[in-house]
């Protein structure tokens, strides 16, 4: 017996250089939540399986927190083997640095730009024709999630759309429910833009943070919808905001709160918690008022490395990233939609499917927002925003007046 | 006075300065020199990636715009507002409790180490796990407000974690739990180290014990309330992770710190927005300092 333990040992320890052209990736991400973290196993998973190291960087928080975080190793020096990041300006100066790799070649080789869609999410990662990123998945923003339980049990009908839930909320309140959840942080910015699309439409959405319409910015469309977010928060009371988008939702899902106003992402911690879409609760794309489909989503970036093994690790990451198996896999578990056409997705839940149509239409998707905007200008937006929420002294007219400015000042 | 030639006062004591020569070089190149270059950088509009060279620095060059924006911008006004409010309620109670403790401590009660213990056990904490027990306690919906209305006071309100005009104090009040015990163990430290030959001169001539406190003890522990001073006062501008785990600079806006401001800046594509902001609490700490070192080792040297 104790010699066949040594003999396993010197057989370990030649072994082992044969597979040293492995290489162990750090892969840093903010995905912590149940059903995020269950996505990032799918990765992990796949990844291992291709002779390599998934090693897991998460940075709990958000992207608030984490960008800061993956910009500052990436800058000094001390780059990770990947890292999530969100389509769009992000990651803009690095790659005009050269610090990020190149991933082209394999981009070609397996024509990335004939079997992914939508088309912006890889143009996102095109600079000067040359591909930096893949992406993963496709996250909308605009979901509004209703527990219709909390409304059956206080005799009203679950709302469909955004009006209908605000009008719901005295009587809720009274029955000491909250009726509609809210994160701090963030989430106050993705709620404004939410409503900037359901009250003023996609259009005017994409005309003042694209094409940056003044006139637009400062008129009665914007006007209306801080108005609306004027009535948001007189229903919130603050001291039912959560630290954590994911605890805004576990209210829902707890039946606390009636509703919540989050991404698609959202419905990852109610498939974790076993409720049924149509059933157990709505998702309403749009906010119920027009079913859209902003295109924001996840993308991983490759900071260049001097190691050639590392850098065929990352080209064996990417392209496993965008294998139909893994695909299906990981936004199954995300509740994200796949960048692929062409995968089954029987196994898909209403939401997802409610998705997925809107972007077959394809007249109702529109680019995120941190495609058309930097991400300096989007959170002295959401400073704003959140000001305004917490204050009530601030006047819609005034929040709208320094939104504007922030629009107007935000280079091109 | 002897006739003897003063030997070139840059060759006195050759050695050791030959043995500062890394710190001082480490001195001018850290601390010197990255302060220069964060000045500079915050007249320039660079958005992620630092500059070196003189010509991307005139390429980059937009004057006084980046002091104009930060000036500008209601957070930057919170955060300094905040970091005043902090930075003097944290280190006056700090020093008014940690002595007040320090001298029932010096009692010569029994059991003292235990009650030392007690009292320096908060520091052992870090700010993170600080803030985030302090935010479950005062937090309204499960803390300290629903366990008094529980037992029965159901008036009970106590909703300072969520209170925009409280919020400020609720990380006073933390940081005053963490850092007390310190502030206790080092005055206590200089408490001991006056002579007992002084507390016996002062009971012969029937001094009282307060007033022997307090205008024979505390002049005495100058140098010891010094170094408390310049521990506390910097922990309080650095003051960042505490305020993270316990509001997350909220609601709103309204407990937010320079120091939040500053690394958000730096590392979302606001680079000199960030640099600029940290000149203009370099500046401040240095009109604080400046006379405080004037006046302190002006003195000595006249001596």
């Amino acid at each position: 017996m104790k010699l066949n333990k040594w003999i396993a040992v010197l057989a370990t320890s030649v072994a082992m250089p044969l597979m040293a052209n492995a290489a162990e990736l750090e892969v840093t991400h903010w995905w912590t939540s149940g059903g995020e973290a269950a996505a990032v196993a799918e990765f992990a998973k796949a990844f291992d399986a291709t002779g390599n190291k998934w090693v897991d960087g998460a940075i709990a928080g958000s992207g608030d927190v984490a960008r800061p975080i993956i910009i500052s190793r990436i800058l000094g020096g001390n780059p990770m083997g990947a890292t999530q990041l969100n389509p769009g300006k992000d990651a803009d100066d690095l790659i005009a640095a050269g610090l990020m790799q190149d991933l082209t070649e394999l981009a070609v080789a397996e024509d990335w730009a004939n079997i992914l869609r939508p088309k912006s999410q890889l143009e996102s990662c095109t600079k000067d024709g040359k591909v930096y990123c893949v992406p993963v998945n496709l996250h909308s923003g605009q979901w509004m999630w209703t527990n219709r339980k909390v409304y059956e049990d206080a005799g009203i009908a679950p709302p469909q759309n955004w009006a209908e839930m605000i009008a719901a909320a005295p009587a809720l309140k009274e029955k000491g429910i909250i009726p509609l959840s809210l994160a701090e942080g963030w989430p106050v910015g993705l709620l404004t833009e939410d409503l900037i699309v359901a009250i003023a439409g996609v259009d005017n959405y994409v005309a003042v943070y694209q094409d940056r319409n003044m006139e637009l910015a400062r008129g009665p469309e914007f006007a209306a919808v801080f108005k609306a977010i004027d009535e948001a928060r007189q229903i919130i009371d603050p001291k039912t905001v959560v630290p954590q988008w994911n605890d805004a939702v576990a209210l829902v899902i707890q039946g606390k709160a009636a509703a919540n106003v989050m991404g698609d992402w959202a419905g990852g911690e109610f498939a974790v918690a076993g409720m049924v879409a149509g059933k157990d609760f709505d998702c309403l794309p749009g906010l119920g008022v027009e079913p859209v489909l902003g295109t924001g989503g996840d993308v991983f970036y490759f900071p260049k490395s001097d190691d050639p093994e590392v850098t065929k690790a990352q080209f064996a990451m990417a392209s496993m990233m965008v294998t139909k198996e893994v695909q299906v896999a990981f936004n199954l578990k995300k509740g994200s939609l796949p960048m692929r056409a062409d995968v089954d997705l029987s196994a898909a839940n209403d939401c997802m499917k409610k998705g997925l149509e809107i972007l077959d239409k394809g007249t109702k998707v529109f680019p995120n927002n941190s495609q058309m905007i930097d991400r300096d200008s989007l959170n002295q937006i959401n400073d704003v925003m959140k000001e305004f929420f917490s204050d009530l002294s601030i006047t819609p007219e005034a929040a709208q007046e320094q939104f504007a400015a922030i629009i107007e000042a935000a280079p091109k | 006075m002897s006739e003897v030639k003063r030997p070139n006062p840059l060759f006195r004591n050759l050695t050791s300065k030959l043995a500062a020569s890394p710190m001082i070089f480490i001195v001018l190149v850290v601390f010197v020199g990255s302060t220069m270059w964060t000045v500079a950088s915050s007249f320039t509009g660079i958005k992620t990636l630092p500059i070196f060279t003189p010509q991307e620095f005139y390429d980059n060059w937009v004057g006084w715009d980046q002091y104009v924006r930060l000036w500008n911008t209601p957070r930057w006004i919170t955060s300094i507002t905040n970091l005043a409010i902090y930075g003097i309620l944290y280190s006056g109670f700090a020093f008014v409790i940690g002595f007040l403790l320090a001298v029932l401590m010096d009692q010569k009660i029994r059991a003292e180490g235990v009650f030392r213990t007690i009292y320096l056990y908060p520091f052992a904490l870090s700010f993170i796990v600080t803030g985030k027990v302090w935010a479950w306690v005062l937090n309204p919906a499960f803390g300290l407000e629903k366990t008094v209305r529980d037992m029965g006071w159901t008036s009970f309100s106590f909703d300072w974690l969520t209170n925009r005009d409280m919020a400020i104090y609720t990380v006073v009040i933390a940081g005053l739990w963490q850092g007390t015990g310190l502030v206790m163990a080092l005055m206590l430290a200089g408490l001991r180290s006056i002579d007992d030959e002084i507390w016996r001169a002062a009971r012969v001539d029937g001094i009282p014990k307060w007033r022997t406190y307090l205008q024979i003890v505390v002049p005495m522990m100058r140098p010891v309330m010094i170094t408390i001073f310049v521990i506390v006062a910097s922990g309080s501008v650095r003051v960042y992770d505490l305020v993270l785990a316990l509001t997350q600079g909220g609601p709103g806006n309204s407990s937010q710190v320079p120091s939040m401001y500053i690394y958000e800046k730096l590392f979302v594509g606001a680079l000199a927005q960030g640099t600029a902001a940290s000149s203009v609490l370099l500046l401040a700490t240095a009109i604080i300092l400046i006379p405080w070192i004037i006046v302190e080792f002006g003195k000595k040297s006249r001596e």
